[in-house]
Order: C-alpha cells, then structure tokens, then sequence
C-alpha cells in the first residue's frame, strides 16, 4: 500500500506501522506544517480565504472517501450531512455553548442523521443507495428550508466566529490556524482508521461482502459505523464552514455541494487519504484560477474574456472529463507513480 | 485421528429453493482432526451444504451443530467465535488490501479494540495490531507468502491468490477449516503445494478440515473419511478406499466400465 524508500529495513513491526518511518519523511512534514504555518504571514487575507475553504473541503472530502472510497458505499447526500453539521454547530452555539462543544456537537447531530440514512444500506448497493442517499439530500434540504423555528429557513442563520478563552478567531488569518488544526487531526483520524481493525473491515465490505461476513465482520454494524464516522466529520467540516462563514443558508448545502465532494474523491483517487487531499485542492482552486485567467485575459483580450466568463462552468467540466478520461484512478496515482520516479532517479529502474 | 466425538454434526438438513430441493435430508458428521472431504457431481450440493455450515444459507430444515454447541440460527459473522473459518470456490479475497492485511482481516474477530481506538490508534490498538502481526507473520512464513507480503491481493496470480485465502482463514485459527475446491484451476504443482498445505494444516497445527474438491486423486490421498453428495442426498459415506469401490459410486459418479455400452 505504502512505498517507502529504499534501503529502508524495520527490526520492529511497530516500526514499519509507523505513518512516517523515515527521517525523510518526518523532515518533509516538518517543512510542510511550518510552510502551512508561515502563509499567513505571506499571503494576503483573499488567498488564506482560499486555504480556509481548501481546508474545509479537505475534512469533507477525507469523510466521503472513508465512506465511499473505503467502505464502497455510494453517497449522494454528503453536502447535507455537511449541513446537518453546520446548522447543529450553528445552534448549540448559538445557545451558547462553547465553539468546541458546538463543534462536536453538530457532529454527533450530523453522525446520528447519516446513520439513520445509512440504515437503507443494509439491503441497497452502489446505484440503488446512491439513489437512496440522493433522497436523504432532498429531504434534509427540505428540513433546513422549512424547519425555520431552529435553521431560519430562507433567511438563513447567523453565527459569531468561533471564540476560545476569549481569543477571538475573527479574521481569515487568525482562524486559519483553527481550521488547520482541526483539519489535521480529522486527516490524521481517517488515516489511522483506514490502517486499523475498522479500515480493514470496511475495505472488506467494499471489495466482498460475503467474505467479509465470514471472516466475522458485522456487515450492518460496519456500514452504519461508516456511515456515523463519515457523517460526523462531515458535521465538522460544516462546523466550521459554519463558524468562518459567519452566515448560512440552505442552499449553501445543495446536491451541488455533494456533488462536487464526489468529484473530489474521484479526481483525487478514491479510498485514498491523500487524495482525497488532492482533489479537495484541485476541485476548490480550479474556479479559482479560471477567475485568475479571466483577469489575466481582460487586460489584453477584453474581448477573449468576455466569451470566457459564461463559459467557466463548461471549462470546470471539461476538466473534469478529461481528468477521468487520463487519470482515471485520480491524482493519488500520479502522486505514487512521481514518487516510485524520484525514489529511483537518476535510473530507469 | 478416530476421535469418538464428532466436531460437527449435520442433523437431517434439508434446503430447498422455491421448490427446489438442494439438499435433502442430508446427515453427515466430521471427527475431531480429520481430514472430511465431500464429493459429487456439480450440482450435487457440495457448496449449499458448505453454505449451510458457514450461515450463508439458514436450511429449510435440520441442525447443524459444532461439538456441543447449535451453529442452526447463528449469524455468518459469529459463526468465527465458534472456531469455523472457510475458503471460496471463487477467489474471494479483498483485492484491494494487501497480502498481510487479508491476513489481518481474517483476524477481525481476534482483535478487540473499538473504533475509537482506531480513530486515535492509542496504547491497546497499537499493542494488538502488534501482537496480531507476529502471528499472521507466521502463517505468511508457513504458506511461504512472504514475498507477497506487500503485495496488492488483487494483482497476485492465481496459485498465489488460493493460497492467501487459505492463510485468510488460517489467520482466524479455526478448529474447523471449510475449503471450497482449493485446488480449482492449479497445475500440478501448485496442487502438490496446496495438498502439502493442507495435510501440514490439519497435522502439525490440528486443524480439522472439511473439504470440497474435484480433484480425485487428491481426495483419495488426503482424506481420512469421505462423503459422496448426489442430487442433494448423501449417497455414500465411509472412508476412501470403501468409496472407491462402492457400486452405488461408481455408476452415479466415477463412472462404470459398462456405462459406455450401455450407451450413458
């Protein structure tokens, strides 16, 4: 699963389970938190606007590869769940409850909603639950529109910024460190679950249910753990959303929402934690840099650009198609294959 | 390898599909450390039965127990606890874990830990997935799997595959080992290898194996006792040499030389 490098032997078992076994790689994620740590300082508050939503869309797309890429249980609902969490977050701190235990508490809310839409999964596989979490979507949109004594309905809800011992995280800088941190322990969560007990047995229901079965995994009891654990740290990631947007609304957490969740996890490579990283980055900074060449091109083409603009919904799908038609196992893949290069580099093999 | 005390029972089991009788009223047993094995012709029933043990298929009728406790009734999944592990016709590994984590899988019901513990990988995870590691190491060096260790299930070929479902539901550490055709398909090496296996599997670590096979010559060699599965009844039982030269057998599935003429 992992590639690790060369001439790189393990005396213990301990060892060789570690994430990060060589002193390469621990060098190369020290670097990596303290260049995550330095952007603000560097980038003005637009781009840490963007990494603050990148981080966000990292949590969601992490949760949904763990249920759909790992478990193999097609999800249609995802962005709702994420609204289930946002709202729940939104109320409890609203309520005034403390942003951590808000935070915890919209995902426990948005857990026990994905375990309950997760029940159908028991009888229903691939494109029949898809189907079926397609109507967990709807019907959850319809409670955040109509259910408006606790969600505000159309109007939507507002939320203060998160506070923590009377430090305020009110600007894009400051709750960027926030959101860094807890996207990092949700990525880290996800990562020891797929290389234990639990991970195991999910890859097990998705790749042969029946064997799975006879090698003594609960099926139900595992498609609903996955479905509870996915939908928990969706409801942190609206959590969150929740709290740096400051505002919500319904149609914050449409079909389009799981929707682009999906194309993360398929463009980052699905069952896969680091792409799902990937495809969070990818699928976030992409309207991102067509805006950036749009600009670009108004300097000098006014005229160029001005076709481009209704264009970039078409150019977002374009890439998309194009990105499953020459990478179907995603960026994760391509991650691997640079990495077997490098390992071997200057040699062909 | 006479134990006196059968280590499973199978009571008058009857399993019908829409009025369709798969089995019927079949009885059999399986001694403590032996070598069973249940022969027929296809569709004789041999993997509805190997279904009805493993909780599958709940049967129409009968019972079916493992010593003194009733396995009628038990859900698929706890079926490991009572010490009952099988293979698959069909390769039916998880092709996407790797060889060791098959192996792991297989442990599932061994290892006790909860999610929560998964989630933050503390003190008792880590501890087991150690323990747990030392011992699926071991069957990997026993089926001579380490090569593959890292391996990608699903990219191994297919000798090697057969053999990773076996170390699968050795890692279990069944008492009973239900193996459905484990030499379908191999060369003649690679049976020789698997026959090793198993005979290694059932003498050295006493696992009592049940076994489905086509392969006659491997079943005559390995058995110590056997039960011949026609149209879903137990036509024959008793032990290899017995079946060998039953008439009922021979015309129903060895064949007999008169067979020909009389223009079957």
């Amino acid at each position: 699963m992992s590639m690790h490098k060369c001439g790189l032997f393990y005396t213990t078992y301990a060892r060789e389970d570690g994430l990060f076994p060589s002193k390469f790689q621990k060098t190369c994620l020290a670097l990596f938190l303290a260049a995550m740590l330095a952007c603000p300082q560097f980038l003005d508050s637009y781009a840490v606007s963007v990494l603050n939503l990148i981080l966000i869309a990292v949590i969601g797309a992490v949760s949904l590869n763990l249920l759909t890429g790992v478990c193999g249980q097609m999800s249609l609902g995802h962005g709702a769940f994420v609204g289930v969490g946002a709202y729940g977050a939104a109320i409890f701190s609203n309520m005034g409850a403390p942003f951590f235990l808000a935070l915890l508490g919209g995902g426990a809310v948005a857990a026990m909603v994905g375990m309950v839409f997760g029940i159908p999964s028991l009888r229903l596989k691939g494109i029949y639950l898809a189907i079926s979490t397609l109507a967990a979507q709807l019907i959850l949109e319809y409670v955040f529109l109509h259910a408006s004594s606790l969600t505000g309905g159309a109007n939507g809800l507002p939320v203060d910024p998160p506070e923590i011992l009377g430090f305020a995280f009110d600007t894009d800088a400051r709750i960027f460190y926030l959101i860094l941190a807890v996207a990092a322990l949700c990525v880290l969560a996800v990562t020891n679950v797929t290389r234990t007990r639990h991970g195991r047995a999910f890859v097990a229901i998705r790749d042969y249910h029946q064997s799975a079965e006879n090698v003594g995994v609960n099926l139900f009891a595992y498609k609903l753990q996955a479905f509870g654990l996915s939908s928990f740290l969706a409801g942190i990631a609206g959590g969150l959303w929740a709290h740096y947007t400051m505002y919500i609304t319904p149609e914050q957490f449409s079909m389009g929402l799981s929707i682009s969740y999906l194309a993360m996890i398929i463009i980052g490579g699905m069952g896969s934690v680091i792409g799902s990283i990937f495809g969070a980055i990818f699928i976030t900074l992409l309207p991102e840099l067509l805006n950036l060449l749009i600009s670009a091109l108004g300097g000098f083409a006014p005229d160029l650009s001005a076709i481009i603009v209704p264009m970039k919904e078409g150019v977002f799908g374009l890439m998309l198609v194009l990105f499953l038609i020459f990478e179907p196992e995603g960026l994760a893949r391509k991650w691997r294959l640079t990495k077997a290069y490098w390992k071997l580099y200057p040699f062909a093999y | 390898m006479n134990g006196s005390s059968p280590l499973l029972a199978v009571q008058e089991v009857s399993l019908t599909f829409k009025n369709v009788a798969a089995l019927s009223r079949v009885s059999c047993s399986v001694q403590q450390g032996s070598i069973t094995s249940l022969i027929g012709p296809n569709g004789a029933g041999k993997t509805s039965m190997l279904n009805c043990i493993s909780g599958r298929y709940t049967p129409t009728k009968g019972k079916i127990s493992m010593g003194d406790r009733e396995l009628t009734g038990v859900p698929a999944h706890k079926r490991t606890g009572f010490g009952l592990a099988r293979t698959f016709q069909n390769i039916a590994l998880f092709r996407g874990l790797s060889v060791l984590d098959n192996l792991m899988v297989g442990r599932h019901s061994r290892l006790g830990y909860g999610l929560l513990a998964s989630v933050f990988y503390l003190g008792k995870a880590r501890r087991e997935e150690t323990r747990h590691r030392q011992r699926v190491e071991e069957i990997i060096d026993f089926l001579n799997l380490s090569p593959y260790r890292h391996q990608t299930a699903g990219h191994l070929p297919y000798g090697v595959q057969k053999k990773v479902e076996l170390g699968r539901a050795l890692a279990a550490e069944p008492e009973l080992l239900l193996l459905d055709e484990p030499m379908a398909g191999m060369n003649l090496e690679e049976t020789e290898d698997m026959a090793r296996s198993i005979l290694d599997i059932n003498e050295e670590w006493g696992v009592t194996v049940f076994l489905v096979e086509h392969d006659m010559g491997v079943v005559m060699d390995l058995s110590d006792h056997v039960i011949v599965l026609d149209f879903g009844r137990v036509l024959a039982s008793g032990t290899p040499e017995a079946i060998q030269s039953n008439p009922k057998v021979i015309s129903a599935y060895l064949g007999d030389d008169d067979g020909l003429y009389k223009g079957r």
